[in-house]
């Protein structure tokens, strides 16, 4: 394959603010049909990176193009191909849903009818039928978000890109979110996308990038990345703490490695080199009738993917609830 | 499959691909931002306040305070002030156009409008085409103030649809100066501060309410090429005589620069705002 056919094709791509740099030189191949995520915390370039290949920011150093098309120097070209769902809903608040979609499509060149008729199409697809008429300021949040991934898609743009699509919302809205995702990618769009969860890219993506303070720390399948930091873990309490000795021997049958005891509250802390053994551990305990407390499986979190990578944790001790300020200020500066 | 389908949407995307926006599709996506901004001023109805008030208040005030002084009886100050205020009104209520642009930029939906194929004068042109509709209100409301204070122009009714033409032209045209502050200053709050900057030496600094010869002949000069103090002779021309005369299209041509300096300022600093 030449370069030309990459959905994204880019070489050391910097970005400064001042004296900070944002992006240090960061290099992206994506294949056509391929989701791939970005995946970093708060301030790591991420969102920086995705607007100077949406033409958003300029580039200031290195080159960067789109199924062979040079984002520097064919803006207008670039904004065709690319469909954009920025970290917070890009919709107008003061339009209802129906409008914001008619509004987009309009600006794409539709005739108002089509765009009408798009629309409605869009808002039945993402569930947002009974919320047509009501302005954005009293969408929710998942609203919001499924209007604003609506809205890239007017254009059945062949590349979109998703700036953390999932940050800020519930569990259950997530989820949908995700099925909404991987939709668009049975229907053959390439994706690229930035998150902060470690479960969010392993769940979507094909490939991840790991990104830090601009610079790209490593890259690969999520299978890949996993094995890179360790392995999850089966956490488990037994009731009777003095059956723990019992066990552990069962559990070393099974995985073959001896659990982490802590005995003075009946714990045990269980490797799992593979995540189908955690039914087997929890169907030989039950067998051999000892009851348990509390069972839980612990994936690698983000942290541990860091001090991993990288020697340093995230620095963010409340990711999630950080993430508005930190990267929007990031992106405007 | 699904590499193949993103193959076929690749092909079909690369082919439709035009270098950049034609003038009919830079005219349509004006329109269909006037028409955001019009929906906006309807669910918004406060952005009418200044252009509804300013025209009672300023006639009435102007007048009583002034007129006396300035031409003897308020009757008679009529004809000189009301042109003065009508292009008051519309230098006011453009500087409300740059202030609510700069507003409007910073909402997240400005980054779509960023990263679609469409014009760049766009969304700053639409807007703009809609607030004409606000100079209008304005100088209505200033001649019916007028009219009901006892002004009788002497311009016909084709002198005063001149004139309040000539004035919404002039508040159209003066908005690029501050759509353009709009896209250069920090904050909504620095446009309306430079914006006062402006406003008041120009509307002041002219002859909008008092004759020009009483004033020291270093402020004549600058009274005489003010562009507010064309605009106000020409709609005085208009509306008071029914001429059509130089002044007219001295103001004209005053718009014209006005729109010639400031629109592509606006539209290469919008181009480049993060």
């Amino acid at each position: 394959m030449t370069n030309s056919d990459l959905a994204v094709d880019a070489t050391g791509l910097v970005k400064r603010f001042g004296d900070f740099t944002a992006v240090g030189g960061v290099d992206l191949a994506i294949e056509p049909g391929e989701v791939f995520g970005v995946l970093g915390p708060n301030g790591a370039g991420k969102t920086t990176t995705l607007s100077m290949l949406a033409t958003l920011l300029p580039i200031d150093g290195g080159r960067a193009s789109i199924f062979g098309v040079d984002v520097a120097s064919s803006p207008h070209q670039i904004r065709q191909l690319v469909g954009v769902t920025g970290q917070y809903a890009s919709v107008d608040e003061n339009l209802t849903g129906a409008e914001n979609l008619w509004l987009f499509a309009r600006l794409h060149g539709r005739s108002s009818k089509q765009a009408k008729a798009l629309a409605d199409d869009l808002l039945g697809r993402f569930g947002l039928t009974e919320a047509a008429g009501k302005q954005i300021k009293d969408y929710s949040g998942g609203m919001r978000r499924r209007l604003d991934l609506g809205a890239s898609l007017i254009s059945s743009p062949p590349l979109i890109f998703l700036d953390e699509p999932t940050t800020g919302l519930d569990p259950r809205t997530r989820s949908q979110m995700w099925d909404t995702i991987r939709d668009l990618v049975a229907n053959g769009s390439t994706i690229l996308l930035t998150t902060q969860y470690l479960d969010e890219a392993d769940q979507l993506a094909d490939r991840i990038a790991v990104i830090d303070r601009g610079l790209k720390v490593a890259e690969g399948t999520p299978s890949d990345l996993k094995t890179s930091v360790g392995e999850s873990s089966l956490q488990l309490r037994l009731s009777d703490k003095s059956l723990i000795e019992e066990a552990a021997l069962l559990v070393k049958r099974i995985t073959g490695s001896s659990p982490v005891l802590t005995p003075e509250a009946g714990g045990l802390n269980v490797p799992l080199p593979d995540a189908n053994q955690a039914a087997d551990v929890l169907i030989a305990l039950r067998q051999a009738s000892l009851s348990i407390t509390s069972a839980a499986v612990q994936q690698p979190t983000l942290d541990e993917v860091f001090l991993a990578l990288t020697g340093h944790d995230t620095g963010q001790p409340d990711a999630q609830s950080d993430a508005r300020e930190t990267e929007s200020e990031e992106a405007r500066r | 499959m699904s590499a193949l389908m993103a193959e076929r949407s690749i092909q079909a995307a690369k082919q439709r691909l035009t270098p950049r926006p034609t003038p009919r599709e830079t005219v349509s996506q004006t329109i269909t931002m006037a028409w955001r901004a019009l929906k906006k001023m309807r669910r918004n109805p406060e952005q009418f306040f200044d252009v509804i008030i300013q025209p009672l208040l300023f006639t009435a005030m102007f007048s009583y305070i002034f007129g006396g002084a300035v031409s003897g009886s308020v009757k008679d100050y009529l004809p000189i002030v009301i042109p003065g205020i009508l292009a008051q009104t519309a230098l006011t209520a453009c500087m409300a156009t740059g202030t609510q642009m700069r507003e409007d930029m910073e909402k997240g939906v400005f980054d779509r409008f960023r990263s679609l194929p469409m014009s760049r004068i766009a969304p700053l042109a639409g807007p703009m085409l809609a607030d004409v509709l606000r100079y209008g209100i304005a100088a209505t409301l200033t001649l019916a103030t007028g009219f009901a204070m006892g002004y009788r122009p002497g311009g016909g009714v084709l002198g005063i649809t001149l004139g309040w033409l000539l004035v919404i032209i002039a508040g159209w045209s003066m908005s690029w100066i501050f759509a353009w502050l709009g896209t250069i200053a920090r904050s909504a709050q620095a446009v309306q501060g430079i914006g006062m900057m402006i406003m008041f030496p120009l509307t002041f600094l002219s002859d909008a309410f008092t004759p020009k010869d009483t004033m020291p002949g270093w402020l004549q000069h600058f009274v005489a090429i003010n562009p507010v103090t064309l605009v106000i002779h020409a709609v005085r021309d208009l509306i008071n005589d029914g001429n059509i005369t130089a002044n007219v299209a001295w103001a004209l041509l005053g718009c014209l620069v006005i729109v010639a300096i400031f629109a592509p300022l606006a539209i290469r600093s919008y181009s480049r705002k993060v």
